[in-house]
């Protein structure tokens, strides 16, 4: 598998001087089978367990590495940045702190770029700026890429990773399912494709907006996906929930994505699916 | 039966009736009381909901039922009616005002079945050039089992795309709680319009307590950060006009309320029809476009 023999200096090139981090420690017991990984051999193999094939998490910038083609990546809106509309108690600090974290001024990279190939305006989602929160800036951005797929005639591609709304926006962060579902409502009038890539974990307001409206859905294997956080609905109908339950396996049971894709086969699956509804 | 939360969607367990919430005078200032009163008022029971509107305000109200691919969620009405002379397509969400009825209801909280009965009847609007009005009133769309397997989020993302495109004038009115994603699907409208004692949130203020503070009992507080009223909704211009209710609140003269709603939704009304098709779309488009606060 060739794809993740590429050597490092790659993910550089492929994102700007960016730099894309690198897991802590020596080692850490698979969250999937409970083996014990060494770091580096998950890194190598692009944080997929070799032995269950478990998905962890991606930064945006990994991400953005595995998904589009070396070296024609275009960041846009990349200073975009967030205000506290409501003063929101802590709110100020806990963007300072994601943005240490993350390395990016909000939960999304957005930009145009070609994936095997295939131009493309792109959006990567990022959980680890605020639990990928749904806020003005991220809602815009999305926006703006969306708008700039029309502009330029391609299609667009949204990886989705997100606990939901940004609760300290209040309103404007509901209001963004609004804006972005609009947005590809005029990319749908213009004909042109939509693909939507659901990460683990995508739910809440994300999920019940932009993530859920692919021309085809397509989830990582083992991605959790709904509208309701799983212990939300335990408390709710006062019962455990079954295994399995809101994961794209299941969501694929129940005809909410197009089909599961591993990791290793996005990044050629995207670009297939672009040529083919662009031909 | 299912047993049912006390109220609604929120991101912990099932928040405690009002009536057993301690009666103590709030801490804090006078905001925090006066955004907490407004929650209360927006969820009292004896508030007039969706459908003591409709009969109101409107003359030959015919419901009609079901997503035509699951079931009929009665959480959602819809239908048919007359606006004075003018025909126009209805939805609402309703609460039910006793137990039985809020068991029939789900407590206003819809399914996703509910979510594409609207939408099936705001396409009926559009295909017969008709315009729609939608009340809405829902602690949340219900956090459900059958509604995950059935597709809660599809379902209401799929309403704001669609809602989006709709060639026919739409107006959206918060008549109670306006409960996160629920509310906003059937609330992607030309113009919104907020009850003087509505609230309108991404979050209800037991679930952000809960977040926030780790501590349910902190809501009053939570109430007042969320900004969810529609005093602050209208000075973010998030909604368009704020309708009055009689004094000391809707739940104390129902004909009123309605006939102020009624009134603005005439005027609103109005103001619509005489726009083409794709002005509509625009305008609904651009009014949505331009929310958010950020800086470039
Ligand atoms: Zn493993």
């Amino acid at each position: 598998m060739a794809w993740f023999k590429k050597p490092k200096k790659e993910i550089t090139r492929a994102v700007g001087k960016k730099q894309v981090q690198v897991p802590q420690g020596l080692y850490a017991k698979c969250k999937g089978c409970g083996s014990i990984l060494y770091n580096k051999e998950l890194d190598k193999n692009f944080k997929v367990c070799p032995k269950c094939g478990y998905h962890y998490q991606l930064s945006s910038l990994e991400r953005l590495y595995l998904t589009v083609d070396s070296g024609s990546f275009e960041e846009y809106d990349e200073k975009l940045d967030s205000k506290n509309p409501l003063d929101f108690p802590e709110y100020t600090d806990k963007i300072k702190k994601g943005q240490e974290k993350a390395k990016m001024t909000d939960a999304v990279i957005t930009g145009m770029g070609k994936i095997a190939g295939q131009p493309a305006s792109v959006a990567i989602m990022d959980f680890q700026f605020m639990g990928g929160s749904l806020g003005s800036v991220v809602g815009e951005k999305i926006t703006r890429a969306v708008e700039r797929a029309i502009e330029k005639k391609t299609g667009m591609v949204i990886v989705s990773t997100s606990g939901g709304a940004r609760m300290q926006e209040g309103i404007f962060s509901l209001m963004q399912m609004a804006k972005t579902s609009a947005a590809l409502a005029r990319l749908g009038e213009a004909g042109l494709p939509y693909l939507s890539v659901l990460t683990d974990p995508t739910t809440g307001g994300v999920a019940a907006s932009y993530s859920m409206l692919g021309d085809v859905n397509l989830a990582e294997p083992g991605a959790m996906v709904g509208f309701a956080g799983p212990r939300v609905i335990e408390q709710t109908i006062r019962q455990k929930l079954p295994k399995g339950f809101q994961r794209a396996e299941f969501l694929l049971e129940h005809g909410f994505v197009d089909a599961i894709v591993p990791r290793s086969r996005m990044k050629q699956t995207l670009g297939q699916y672009l040529k083919f509804f662009r031909s | 039966m299912r047993p049912f939360p006390a109220k609604g969607f929120s991101q912990v367990k099932a928040p405690k009736p009002l009536a057993r919430s301690n009666g103590k005078k709030p801490k804090g200032d006078d905001a925090i009381s006066a955004a907490w009163k407004k929650v209360q008022l927006a969820r009292h029971p004896q508030r007039p909901f969706a459908l003591d509107y409709i009969q109101r305000i409107f003359t030959d109200f015919n419901e009609i039922h079901g997503d035509r691919v699951f079931g009929d969620d009665q959480a959602i009405v819809a239908g048919f009616a007359y606006l004075g002379d003018q025909p126009v397509f209805v939805v609402g969400q309703q609460k039910g005002r006793d137990t039985k009825e809020n068991i029939k209801r789900n407590f206003g909280m819809p399914n996703p079945e509910g979510y594409r009965k609207a939408l099936r009847v705001m396409k009926m609007g559009e295909k017969f050039k008709k315009p729609i009005l939608t009340f809405i009133d829902t602690p949340g769309a219900y956090p459900g089992l059958g509604a995950e397997e059935r597709g809660q989020s599809e379902a209401i993302a799929r309403n704001l795309l669609e809602m989006a495109k709709l060639k026919t004038p739409i107006i959206a009115a918060v008549i109670g709680e306006g409960g996160s994603g629920g509310a906003l699907g059937i609330g992607v409208a030309n113009k919104v319009l907020m009850m003087e004692n509505s609230i309108y949130s991404v979050i209800s203020p037991e679930g952000c307590a809960a977040i926030l503070w780790n501590n349910r009992e902190m809501i009053r507080q939570a109430s007042e950060v969320l900004r969810l009223t529609a005093q602050d909704l209208r000075s973010f211009e998030i909604v368009d006009e704020i309708i009055p209710e009689p004094e000391g609140g809707a739940h104390l003269n129902h004909d009123s309320a309605a006939q102020n709603l009624k009134k603005a939704m005439e005027k609103n009304l109005k103001a619509l029809v005489g726009l083409s098709p794709k002005a509509l779309e625009e305008q609904r488009y651009q009014k949505f476009r331009s929310m958010g606060m950020f800086q470039d």
